[in-house]
């Protein structure tokens, strides 16, 4: 009798333990990740799901929007890839985020593009020679990378000269679509946009030097919502892992 | 208090709205006319065709237009050869997507309204000699002024709140395309709630005061024509 129930207890103890690893092989993991990692965030994406079983939902747009959407409480996602270092250090600081558990996962690199081969030079001139009449950046309030390349406008002391010019896009994956379609014919984008591993990169660019804007380090961290789940601690590990940060590479970002 | 930016932008919005009703209206009283009388089996397709905006999500208008105005686009290309500036990041270009956008709301508060007026009226006009032109400007104008005030009113309303073809074709330019709904958008997005409450607030209380409006201008005919019936 006494046996029966020990083992029992020890039946049950392992039931559940398979239901909880069955549990955590079927996770999900809400993911937020800055427009600009997109493209490398679904490939990796998809060789974290074969590896571990865990699905992702990944969101994708300007770091600034997702930083107010998780300060209200309400946003559902468990991890942000963000396209700077301040916004996962912001969220930590005012309890969104989970102390510790930020690190870079990337670091980007800021081009000057237009969709047409010759029409920017490695030197970047054609900021300066008038030869446009729209210049796409990503909304400087919201995007890191808009940001960087106010920046990179300022230490060439052209801020007031393209004033009339200047395209806003809601996010990176905005402005590379308007310089894409023509419509404006430069535009500040992201390395990883223009040079998919596997693809040539179409027109021509100015890998802009990170002196004029400082490092883009982009930082991942765990949210508050996402703290219990082993399959966000996970993805957060992987992305550390050989094949992601070859991945990473592949796109043209350092680390 | 609101800021100077976003002074501009209500000055754009109003500025947007205004010449995109003029331009309907212009463009919209022959074609309510003509689908209002014609037997044409263009009928159904131009009435559907006009009544498209409203079912369609504004990104499908503002992404064709983005590809159809751009540089390389067809409608781009007749701009640039004609020597124009292709429209999209231009106040031109949010006056043809707020035309487009807005088309129904005008167009069809007017074809009601013609289609409203007897036929026998017209004869009967026609019978004292006057041509069709004197017809349309001294009968069929006049009895169908409750339609032109919906038709007007609507239309600037609703190109007030346009949004989803303007962060489409825009680009976000301060006095040239940041409009009110852009600029709150921002705001929102940005976390600065104070700013956006007041856009906001400022423009649903405008959109009411259009509409009760609208309800004030057309009733007494309304009523009128009731009492006499």
């Amino acid at each position: 009798m006494r046996v029966s129930r020990v083992r029992l207890v020890r039946l049950l103890a392992a039931a559940a333990g398979l239901a909880m690893a069955a549990a955590a092989s079927a996770g999900e993991v809400v993911v937020a990740v800055a427009a600009n990692f997109a493209g490398p965030m679904a490939k990796i994406g998809e060789a974290f799901t074969a590896a571990t079983g865990h699905a992702l939902k990944l969101s994708a747009g300007a770091t600034g929007k997702f930083q107010s959407q998780i300060a209200t409480g309400a946003a559902p996602f468990e991890v942000l890839l963000a396209a700077d270092d301040e916004t996962p250090a912001k969220l930590i600081a005012e309890g969104h985020a989970v102390r510790g558990s930020s690190f870079t996962y990337a670091i980007g690199q800021l081009v000057l593009w237009s969709a047409k081969p010759g029409v920017v030079d490695e030197q970047g001139a054609v900021l300066t020679s008038g030869r446009y009449a729209h210049l796409a950046i990503a909304n400087p309030k919201l995007a890191p990378y808009g940001a960087a390349a106010m920046q990179v406008l300022k230490s060439r002391g052209l801020e007031q000269a393209v004033a009339q010019k200047l395209v806003t896009a809601e996010s990176i994956a905005q402005a590379y679509q308007f310089v894409a379609t023509g419509n404006a014919e430069i535009g500040f984008v992201a390395l990883s946009q223009v040079a998919a591993p596997g693809k040539p990169a179409e027109g021509s660019m100015w890998r802009v030097p990170a002196s004029l804007y400082g490092e883009i380090r982009q930082d991942a961290v765990l949210l508050k919502a996402g703290e219990k789940n082993p399959a966000a601690k996970s993805l957060l590990d992987y992305l550390k892992s050989a094949p992601a940060q070859a991945v990473i590479a592949a796109y043209g970002y350092r680390h | 208090m609101m800021n100077s930016a976003d002074w501009a932008a209500v000055r754009l919005t109003a500025e947007l709205a205004l010449t995109t009703t003029a331009v309907l209206l212009l463009i919209g009283t022959p074609l309510a006319w003509w689908l209002a009388r014609t037997r044409s089996a263009f009928k159904p397709v131009c009435a559907a065709l006009v009544a498209m905006p409203l079912v369609l999500p504004p990104t499908v208008i503002g992404f064709y237009l983005l590809l159809l105005l751009g540089p390389q686009g067809p409608l781009g290309q007749l701009v640039q050869a004609l020597g124009g500036r292709p429209l999209p990041f231009t106040f031109g270009g949010l006056v043809v997507g707020s035309v487009i956008y807005s088309m129904p709301f005008v167009v069809q508060p007017l074809q009601q309204a013609f289609e409203a007026i007897p036929e026998r009226t017209l004869e009967a006009a026609a019978t004292l000699r006057a041509g069709p032109l004197d017809r349309f400007l001294t009968v069929a104008l006049p009895l169908a002024r409750p339609g032109f005030i919906t038709a007007a009113v609507l239309g600037f309303a609703h190109t007030l709140g346009e949004f989803g073809v303007v962060l489409m074709i825009g680009g976000n330019i301060p006095g040239a395309t940041r409009v009110l709904s852009v600029a709150l958008y921002d705001h929102v997005e940005a976390g600065e709630f104070a700013d956006a409450h007041r856009l906001a607030a400022g423009l649903a209380v405008s959109a009411l005061a259009i509409l009760v409006a609208l309800h004030l201008l057309n009733r007494p005919r309304r009523e009128a024509r009731r009492a006499s019936a």
